[in-house]
């Protein structure tokens, strides 16, 4: 009971509210009750509890009114719904900045934000020719300005024209600006090396989670052991467990091979396929490329064996490919799963149902707050893609100035135009950073006693698996939380490091990880890392000690 | 090559998807406007038609349909987007400090930033005080008010909420017919039960609260009605709720225990003298704590209308009134899958609400413009109502509000029998014959619901004045020809 206390001091359980069931949620607040910490009120969930407990003192006061919309009445997929990325932990992060600013004092100076691949947030520099295009598309009277180059002018212009009324400011079809989805579809071509994109095949979207939930949506079908199955990757980014949840869909877990970089092993794949199928049809199979959170990049021959096992199993492709542009192990590099298809041959091509997903947000251009986004739909039956045109456009459509911005993320500054140089040194220095940074963290983290770490081939994020000792194990349950929400709770405490843990994303039963973004400058990144390793071998020694006490109380 | 289906069954097909997905229906962008995108390609093909351009007035597009976005805004706009023209001259001082203030509050001082799920802070606290203007000094919480993806999203979220319970028990909600087909369609998604309530078209479409009532009663034997919707100003029927008929909808939530959901999107959309807006949140605290500490109201609001129209950077807010927390814990949970309302639609959102004041450089303008726009729009809503209901066969309520006219129009009995044989609802019939002789393209009144034996269309009233006039008097011949032709 001690050590609860000492932590509930610590105000380490607050803010863990939307993981906890009720039962420990109650017992949890007896805990602080106890400890009467008054840094526990301050930092922790305030916003929550006290606006809870203002609330029901006026319900109390008032006439008692059973409320309509109720934890019991509410819709039980949404009550299902987890998503580890703004989770808990984040909640938390966000009242302990909070608490800095109003002057509170900590181990620490700053948060910092590892939780989400934010590149902005982080320091990244927007580039500079897709905000004057943005720009210029949004305040036409730009195009008189000698400080915009001409090119910028002539992509806003184009934009422009397939605007209706030549303003950002009109809906645009519900697939998206057409001279946009011609864009995209010859900007597939060319990177698939002539693999051919047709543009009515194109759907621009809010950010690529909205393509994402919509062509699930359209699958999720059936009833019990007819119900759709999804089979999806664990470790797994959770906005496929979380709109799984929403609708009620069936979620097939595959496990991604750790000891072997991640990668995806096609037995596996047929194990969970076989298991799954007893209980419900398996419908989907969902594979994320470069990996989120594990950073792998898959082989030309794995996908080969994806394709290939989707096409016997007769499954629906949906390949999320938004870290297509974040490669950086030398050895490695990005296939998309369009144009494998293609080279399987035709009896492939032309029967693989495949959904592709890429976005704004990721890549060089880390532009995560256009929401911008697109997908490209193969063999799609041609009745279900007019339901999907009809079901996009009850939302009328994808915001347009994410729709620009996605316009020249695939219709970049070619070399012959002015603007190409600054372009493309901005692309490369965000790039190379980013691989340097990918390196860096691999490199520190399998330094540290108790972290092992997989090479960071792609994407965003390293997921390292962390050793946590059995007491300390012990001491989460008896708080009702995962042991890596310990850790990581506890790390935030104690560093302002924001991690999110790897019980979010999915792991093999008795393995702990969590997520951190390489995001942060190469200073800050170098920092981080040293913190995460100090905390990590002092919560090794806490934990060790505590155990050698207990055998010793056990001896005696 | 995508009919190429020899080799194996598809996995998704009519016959296995999602049936919930077939339900939808949403007319404002179903077949008749994909008929008009084609038409409008036959055109630049070069085929001939007795006219020369597609006019489509089926939906609420402003900038589409020529009106002017306000400078101040598009200003703020591009200074956020791309901050280096903080150094330029042209661009006035109170535009730029709003631009900064939006940029502090944005992660990396960058719209590129992924902002809080609920919306970033600052503009929260900007909707709050905006609110509270508005309403006559009401309190309104910033904790209390979520941005969206345009009102639509928020729409969709909160009835994903109240969505609940199987047969007898599974959750009715009760929508106006007509209806904006967003409520019909998000229903059928969500598997939900409509309820419908008819306006009442003899009365100005007004709201009457024994059709609510028996609305409610037949449907409590097959459902649990638990959510109420209106929309106010009334899309597509133009009307303006009066305060005494609010007051009578929220005693009616209150004592049938239902969650309001009122829809003000339009709310700076009144044109008619005598009519005024008035919030669900301020009639709801003035009628005092018995309602306002116990009625549960979420109300939602866009920049796509009033005068702004900016319809394409899906900004929007709503704001929940007593809203059980632990739920509102569960709705923060359920936006955060989506990560964030795009931010470009947060600060347009955030100029909107905090637009330029008297002793700011750029307000004459400001005023200028949306005083043109708003004045234009009444005029343009008085000469519809004035010359459709010349129309013999047309019968037009006055349009009071909103941005649409929803008029009756006759149909002869002999076109009735030719549109069934086409499988089509008669007044489709009639949009589509309109469509392809005028290129004029409207929805039908059945894409909206409406009386059995009664038939509408809806049209905009954002055609700039000339073309409106065109529209109109276009309309105005096809009505007299199909009269002949079928009588």
């Amino acid at each position: 009971m001690y050590r609860l206390q000492s932590l509930a001091a610590r105000s380490l359980i607050a803010g863990a509210l939307d993981q906890c069931t009720p039962l420990t949620l109650t017992s949890l607040t007896g805990v602080r009750h106890k400890s009467q910490g008054p840094s526990v009120e301050k930092c922790g969930q305030m916003r929550f509890i006290t606006a809870e407990a203002k609330v029901s003192a006026g319900r109390l006061g008032g006439k008692m009114r059973e409320k309509t919309l109720t934890m019991d009445t509410l819709n039980p997929q949404v009550k299902a719904v987890e998503y580890a990325v703004r989770g808990p932990i984040v909640i938390k992060a966000g009242e302990i900045e909070r608490y800095l600013e109003e002057g509170g004092t900590k181990p620490f100076s700053e948060v910092i934000k590892a939780n989400i691949g934010d590149a902005h947030a982080m320091g990244q520099q927007p580039i500079t020719f897709l905000r004057q295009v943005v720009a210029l598309c949004t305040f036409p009277e730009l195009m008189d300005s000698p400080s915009f180059p001409e090119d910028a002018k002539w992509r806003a212009r184009r934009i422009l024209q397939g605007c209706g009324g030549h303003s950002l400011g009109s809906y645009s079809a519900s697939p998206g600006v057409e001279c946009i989805r011609k864009d995209i579809a010859a900007y597939i071509e060319q990177r698939d090396e002539g693999v051919p994109s047709d543009w009515e095949n194109i759907y621009l979207t809010t950010g690529a989670s909205d393509g994402i939930m919509t062509i699930l949506r359209l699958l999720v079908s059936g009833k019990d052991s007819s119900r759709t199955g999804v089979m999806i990757p664990i470790p797994q980014y959770p906005l496929y467990s979380a709109a799984i949840s929403e609708m009620d869909a069936v979620q097939v877990n595959y496990y991604l091979d750790e000891d072997n970089c991640w990668a995806l092993d096609i037995n596996e794949l047929h194990r969970a396929y076989h298991a799954a199928k007893q209980h419900c049809q398996p419908r989907v199979i969902c594979i994320i490329n470069p990996g989120n959170p594990t950073g792998q990049v898959q082989s030309k021959k794995c996908i080969e064996e994806v394709l290939h096992f989707a096409y016997e199993e007769n499954l629906f492709v949906m390949s999320d490919e938004v870290y297509q542009d974040n490669v950086y192990a030398p050895d490695c590099q990005f296939h998309s799963f369009k144009k494998v298809l293609y080279e399987m041959g035709p009896e492939y091509f032309n029967s693989v149902e495949l959904v592709s997903f890429h976005s704004t947000s990721k890549g060089y251009t880390g532009e995560c707050g256009f929401r911008g986004g697109y997908m490209e739909v193969i063999n799609m039956d041609p009745e279900v893609k007019a339901q999907l045109v009809k079901l996009l456009s009850v939302r009328l459509c994808p915001p347009l100035a994410g729709q620009a911005a996605m316009d020249v993320i695939v219709n970049p500054p070619q070399p012959e135009e002015h603007t190409f140089k600054q372009f493309h040194q901005e692309k490369s220095s965000v790039l190379g950073a980013l691989a340097e940074k990918a390196k860096l963290t691999e490199q520190i983290l399998n330094a540290v006693p108790g972290i092992k770490c997989n090479p960071v081939q792609g994407a965003m994020y390293a997921f390292p698996r962390i050793l946590i000792p059995p007491k300390a194990v012990e001491e989460a349950k008896a708080l009702g939380m995962q042991p890596d929400m310990l850790y990581c709770l506890r790390l935030l405490e104690e560093t302002g490091i924001c991690v999110v843990p790897g019980s979010g994303f999915g792991q093999k039963d008795g393995t702990y990880h969590f997520r951190m973004t390489i995001l942060p400058s190469i200073e800050k990144l170098k920092v981080l890392l040293g913190k995460v390793r100090d905390f990590h071998i002092g919560f090794l020694k806490e934990y060790s000690a505590l155990e050698m006490k207990s055998d010793l109380i056990c001896k005696t | 090559m995508s009919e190429n289906c020899e080799y194996r069954e598809r996995v998704l097909t009519m016959d296995t998807m999602n049936p919930n997905v077939k339900r939808v229906e949403y007319a404002v962008r179903g077949p008749i406007v994909q008929r008009a995108v084609q038409i409008e390609r036959e055109l630049m093909m070069g085929i001939k038609k007795p006219f020369t351009e597609v006019i489509k007035a089926n939906i609420g597009d402003c900038h589409a349909m020529g009106q002017k976005p306000i400078t101040f805004f598009r200003q703020v706009l591009a200074l956020c987007s791309y901050p280096d023209l903080l150094e330029d001259s042209k661009f006035p001082e109170d535009a730029k400090s709003r631009a900064c203030r939006i940029l502090q509050a944005c992660g990396g001082g960058s719209l590129g930033a992924y902002s809080t799920s609920q919306g970033i802070e600052l503009i929260r606290q900007d909707v709050a005080r905006y609110i509270e203007r508005r309403d006559g000094g009401i309190t309104s919480h910033p904790d209390n008010i979520y941005l969206s993806t345009g009102a639509s999203d928020a729409i969709m979220t909160m009835l994903k909420l109240l969505v609940s319970g199987e047969g007898m028990s599974r959750t009715g909600v009760m929508i106006s017919i007509p209806q904006y087909p967003l409520y019909s369609a998000a229903l059928a998604e969500l598997g939900a039960v409509q309820i419908s309530y008819y306006l009442d078209e003899d009365n100005c479409w007004s709201l009457d609260i024994s059709e609510l009532q028996r609305a409610l009663q037949e449907a409590k034997k097959h459902c649990s009605p638990r959510a109420l919707c209106i929309i106010n100003p009334g899309n597509p029927t133009g009307q303006v709720q009066s305060r005494q008929c609010i007051e009578d909808v929220i005693r009616f939530a209150a004592a049938e225990n239902l969650f309001l959901m009122a829809d003000e999107v339009y709310q700076d959309n009144v044109y008619a003298d005598g009519c005024t807006f008035h919030s669900f949140k301020k009639v709801l605290f003035e009628m005092g704590p018995e309602y306002s500490e116990k009625v549960e109201l979420a109300s939602f609001h866009s920049t796509s209308k009033c005068y702004m129209g900016e319809c394409g950077f899906r900004g929007g807010y709503m704001e929940v009134v007593n809203l059980d927390p632990e739920v509102k814990v569960q709705l923060t949970k359920l936006v955060s899958v989506r990560l964030c309302p795009p931010v470009p639609g947060q600060a347009l959102l955030d100029v909107v609400v905090n637009p330029p004041q008297p002793d700011e450089p750029s307000y004459d303008t400001f005023i200028k413009e949306r005083t043109d726009t708003l004045a234009t729009l009444a005029e343009k809503a008085n000469m519809t109502q004035d010359i459709l209901n010349q129309v013999p066969g047309i019968k037009c309520n006055p349009v009071q509000g909103a941005m649409y006219t929803f008029p009756r129009i006759h149909l002869p009995p002999k076109a009735i029998p030719e549109a069934k044989e086409k499988g089509q609802a008669p007044d489709m019939f009639y949009c589509m014959k309109l469509l392809e002789e005028t290129g004029i393209c409207l929805v039908p009144g059945s894409g909206f619901g409406q009386r059995d034996g009664t038939y509408h269309f809806r049209m905009t009233i954002l055609p700039s004045k000339e073309k409106l006039k065109i529209v109109l008097a276009k309309i105005k011949e096809f009505q007299q020809h199909f009269m002949e032709q079928y009588s």
